[in-house]
């Protein structure tokens, strides 16, 4: 076979043009033979999907018809098989090959298997790169980043909804934190949390990072090291309990620490709390 | 009664930051911040000085505390720490070479 047919035969196989979509500046090309699927991907994903072109990652993903259990785990499970990762849940079953970047998921028509097959599959590749996706909002206010992390109800989608017209908000549920040099950036990525908005895809340097608690006023309070990175690494997403893994991802969340300023802000949830935030 | 020997393992992640000794169990994940007197102990922990030579030479030496005292709160944080694996413990002195302990890495 002369690499021409070759081409051409990977071609028809796609059924079409492939798509990247490009989070945190990684695009990863999905491969697939369905059309609705990439459909879905346009529309979910819109502002975060481009031309495959050169991407260096890839997913095949295989849509099953009609839709049924693909794993016994309901829990999402993560582990290392020799170097391969394996993905289980309820709605998908997925690997990735750290070595070649390349992974293949089995899933059904929904948008929820692949959008957590891809915070765990960047999650992976930021651990090495010394950065981490973080349950935290995020937004840029004249060219610089600042990064609003709490569980759940600790008002991440409040301070995101009450955000300025002079801000860019890059998520109000899951942030992406690149590490450059000795800096760090804030990225935007298409995982919504309650505000059901897509964030800016968009980057910034990294101002501040502030755990946020509500209160009756605005404040904004030192904190101690000990305490920000039990929070910090509360709050990153986090997958597996792997060791390597652990050590990766406990590296970044000091080496973060050590050049980006954490504090706490307790606010009361109207527009004034920007106000602090310059 | 025998000797207690003790050794960093090496499913740990150890990191000094603000001052402070933060480590974080590989295991399961568990966090811990040591204060200055559990730092002098987790440095100290070499497997081959015993944990009383230990708590008198890095404790009662540079700390205010009755040694009885400072034997028996560093037995609770050495039996604490064991539990998730982070120090390993044995009444033998551990082998700096020996699976598990982060001198073998």
């Amino acid at each position: 076979m002369t690499n021409i047919q070759f081409m051409l035969q990977i071609e028809q196989s796609a059924g079409g043009p492939d798509v990247a979509v490009e989070i945190g500046g990684m695009p990863i090309r999905l491969r697939t033979d369905d059309a609705g699927f990439r459909a879905l991907l346009e529309k979910r994903y819109a502002g975060f999907v481009r031309p495959a072109g050169d991407s260096f990652f890839a997913l095949d993903v295989d849509v099953v018809h009609p839709e049924r259990a693909l794993s016994r785990a309901e829990e999402l499970r993560v582990w290392n098989d020799g170097g391969v990762w394996r993905l289980e849940r309820g709605d998908f079953r997925a690997e990735w090959d750290p070595r070649v970047g390349r992974g293949k998921i089995l899933q059904s028509l929904s948008p929820y298997a692949i959008d957590s097959v891809l915070r765990i599959v960047h999650t992976l590749i930021q651990a090495k790169e010394g950065g981490f996706l973080l349950h935290g909002a995020s937004a840029i206010r004249n060219g610089r980043a600042f990064v609003f992390s709490g569980v759940s109800g600790a008002g991440k989608t409040t301070i995101s909804r009450l955000a300025p017209a002079d801000s860019v908000l890059l998520t109000d549920e899951i942030s992406y934190i690149r590490r450059e040099g000795d800096s760090y950036c804030a990225c935007g990525t298409p995982f919504a949390g309650e505000l059901a908005r897509l964030g800016a895809n968009e980057a910034a340097p990294i101002e501040r990072l502030y755990f946020l608690a509500k209160g009756p006023k605005n404040n904004i309070d030192p904190i101690d090291t000990g305490d920000a990175l039990r929070m910090l690494l509360r709050n990153i997403l986090f997958f597996a309990d792997d060791e390597d893994l652990v050590k990766m991802v406990f590296r970044s969340a000091c080496e973060f620490l050590g050049r980006v300023p954490a504090f706490r802000l307790t606010f009361y949830p109207d527009e004034r709390v920007w106000d602090l935030i310059q | 009664m025998s000797p207690t020997y003790i050794a960093r393992s090496s499913a740990i992640a150890a990191r000094m930051l603000g001052g402070e000794m933060m480590i974080m169990s590989a295991v399961d994940s568990t966090f811990f911040t040591l204060n200055e007197v559990a730092t002098a102990i987790w440095r100290a922990a070499d497997g081959r000085t015993p944990l009383e030579e230990i708590v008198e030479r890095e404790v009662c030496r540079d700390f205010e505390v009755e040694p009885e005292e400072a034997r028996r709160d560093a037995e609770q944080f050495v039996s604490e720490l064991s539990q998730h694996g982070i120090l390993l413990v044995s009444d033998e002195p551990i082998p700096a070479n020996q699976p598990g302990t982060a001198e073998s890495q």
